[in-house]
């Protein structure tokens, strides 16, 4: 009995049984939907991830205090605080002959508070940073101006709101010569400083690690002294000129930091440099992680899918008892009807497999166009790795677990299933 | 050279513990060309004789030459061939595939044959055409009589053009009308040459045949030939 006449029957077969053959299906549909949609949106979460991450600036480097391996964490990810960074670290950054390829150094300590002004509230970050801090980050104002070199080394009680704050605070009304009163969100700080608004920023939109037009930037020293109580830094920000020389640079800047600590082996270093390459890297393995993982359970559901199918398969030999009686009887060889019901198992796995692919590619879709309304830039895609992974696994299910069904029905003895009532 | 030879042939079942003996050491010799009843009581044991000849079952002792040759060391697949391209069997329950057409149903033992694909609709409607059945070609199954149904079975049973032809209680479910009507097709089946194996407890529907065997327990009692009564039919050959 050739191929396509073993085909043609076992589609007439399940076309019979359509109610039947479709709710087989849909544990497949199901399974390789989920498969689908877990790939298609973790392909969307990572290069949302990746572009919010180049959002906060190409070639940047960042200083963190505390010692990191190479793909770990820094410390101070971690809510520890750790002390080693100063503001002569900046400087010496910024200064260096050897960092030539720096542009722009900026260095930070930051805080949680409340902005008040003339009884409106809002709570916000605020950022201590210094005047360079435009041209790391790439900050543009929508009105007024930064604070300049001289009002940060005087320490002025000047601020550059961010929009949304602006936003919150002044509605459609200009800030700018306005003086907010800003407030330190901590038990043991009851003190408040007034702050005069030089400038708001344009609106950047948020990412998901921090909403840069959520916050407020005051120059460093105010912020440290007067609402942190503290004379180191958080971080050091540095924007290198050219892609290629950012490696070299984060070379160049260790090395700066170890003498400015005099710290002789780089295994005693008790700070961090690294580059958005290194922390899209960690999270990419992250996200490739969670995707393996969430794959793997989306699988499980294919499982019991194959398990479905296999039950089925199981009632429809006995139903067809008589029907298989009578193919022997006629000439069909053990080896004809497994391969009928292992090809009708097959069918149902591989069909389920090509609908699970569109629906799931569909909802896939429809929550692309979901997270555009909700103003990320989602990127919708599926893979073609999943597509052929998903129809491979479809028919790995079916033959799996169409297997048993059909050898059971391969062994009837036909005189006994000729009889079968 | 006879075309079914049987010596000695026993058969019992075992199940568990229990074996239940069903034919003894039976001796049959068909030729080609004949036209034989195979008569008995239900449990007599006729129907297992008709499954080891027609290659459903095997004895449990015994010989079984067919064509000749002895069928003892042949495996699975090797009977479902013979099965395939010697033998043809006709049903009590008709054992139609339902929900497919009248020409799929005939066809069917050609689709496990080695003949190829382009042949089969001519051999599926020449064997219709010998059943008188060629109107209703392409009709489902449970479009047509029961009389109908029958003759479908047998051109099913006649399409691979097979040595021996077995029909079991080929009338049991039909009205006497039908039944006839099958008896004859078979009849004529013969005349043209086809040997005919026919198992039925009906001694009226026995008497199409030339020979008329009875079995009784696992063993032939009588093997004679039939007398004339077919003619109260007013249907002798």
């Amino acid at each position: 009995m050739r191929f396509i006449y073993i085909l043609k029957d076992a589609f007439k077969t399940l076309f019979i049984k359509k109610a039947r053959t479709l709710l087989t299906m849909l544990g497949i549909i199901i399974g390789v939907a989920g498969v689908i949609i877990i790939v298609s949106l973790g392909v969307g979460a990572q290069s949302l991830v990746l572009s919010q991450i180049t959002k906060l600036g190409s070639n940047l480097v960042s200083v963190l205090p505390g010692a990191s391996d190479e793909t770990g964490p820094p410390a101070a990810v971690f809510g520890i605080q750790i002390e080693t960074l100063k503001f002569s670290d900046a400087e010496a950054i910024d200064k260096d002959p050897r960092l030539d390829h720096v542009l722009a150094v900026t260095a930070g300590a930051n805080g949680n508070g409340t902005v008040v002004w003339k009884g409106e509230s809002v709570d916000t970050a605020i950022a201590g940073i210094t005047y360079q801090y435009p041209s790391v980050q790439d900050i543009e104002l929508s009105e007024g101006r930064f604070f300049n070199e001289a009002e940060d080394k005087a320490s002025a009680y000047v601020t550059v709101l961010g929009s949304s704050v602006k936003e919150s605070l002044f509605g459609d009304k200009s800030a700018v010569g306005e003086v907010v009163r800003v407030r330190l969100n901590s038990a043991d700080s009851s003190s408040s400083i007034s702050l005069r608004v030089v400038g708001v920023t344009k609106e950047k939109g948020s990412s998901i690690f921090f909403n840069p037009d959520d916050q407020i930037l005051a120059p460093l020293a105010v912020v440290q002294r007067q609402l942190l109580g503290i004379d180191h830094l958080q971080f050091i920000q540095a924007k290198i000129d050219e892609g290629v020389n950012v490696k070299p640079t984060i070379e160049g800047i260790r090395e700066v930091l170890r003498e400015e600590h005099k710290i002789k082996n780089a295994s005693d270093d008790d700070f961090s440099v690294r580059d958005l390459a290194d922390a899209v890297s960690l999270l990419t393995g992250i996200t490739d992680a969670l995707r393996l993982f969430l794959g793997l359970m989306a699988s499980i559901s294919l499982v019991v899918g194959g398990i479905g199918i296999m039950n089925i398969m199981l009632v429809t030999v006995t139903e067809r008892t008589r029907e298989i009686g009578l193919r022997k009887a006629v000439g069909a060889r053990s080896f004809n009807i497994r391969m009928q019901f292992l090809i009708e198992a097959i069918i149902i796995t591989t069909i389920g497999g090509v609908i699970g692919i569109l629906v799931g590619s569909l909802i896939s879709w429809l929550i692309s166009i979901g997270a555009h309304f909700a103003g990320f830039d989602w990127v919708f895609s599926v893979p073609l790795g999943s597509i052929f992974l998903a129809v491979g696994v479809s028919v790995f299910v079916g033959v799996v677990f169409g297997y048993y069904p059909a050898a059971q029905a391969s062994k009837l003895d036909p005189i006994e299933s000729l009889r079968y009532e | 050279m006879a075309l079914i030879e049987i010596k000695k042939l026993s058969k019992e079942y075992v199940n568990d513990t229990v074996v239940t003996p069903v034919l003894f050491d039976v001796d049959l010799k068909i030729e080609k060309g004949e036209f034989v009843a195979i008569m008995g009581p239900s449990g007599s044991g006729k129907s297992t004789l008709m499954h080891i000849l027609g290659f459903l079952d095997r004895g449990s002792r015994g010989e079984f030459l067919f064509e000749g040759k002895d069928t003892s060391d042949l495996n699975d697949d090797a009977l479902a061939e013979i099965r395939n391209e010697k033998v043809g069997f006709v049903f009590q329950a008709f054992n139609l595939l339902p929900r497919t057409t009248v020409l799929d149903n005939v066809v069917l033992p050609l689709l496990y044959s080695s003949r190829p694909r382009d042949t089969h609709e001519k051999m599926g409607l020449d064997a219709l055409a010998a059943v008188d059945l060629t109107e209703r070609v392409s009709f489902y199954t449970n479009q047509i009589s029961g009389g109908q149904k029958q003759r479908v079975a047998i051109a099913r049973a006649l399409v691979n053009d097979p040595d021996v032809i077995f029909a079991d209680e080929p009338t049991g479910n039909l009205d006497s009308k039908s039944g006839e009507a099958v008896m004859e097709i078979l009849r004529k089946l013969n005349e043209k040459g086809r040997t005919i194996i026919l198992v039925t407890h009906e001694q009226e529907t026995a008497e199409y045949a030339d020979r008329i065997i009875t079995i009784r327990d696992g063993k032939i009692t009588s093997d004679e030939k039939a007398d004339g009564k077919k003619l109260e039919y007013g249907k002798k050959k």
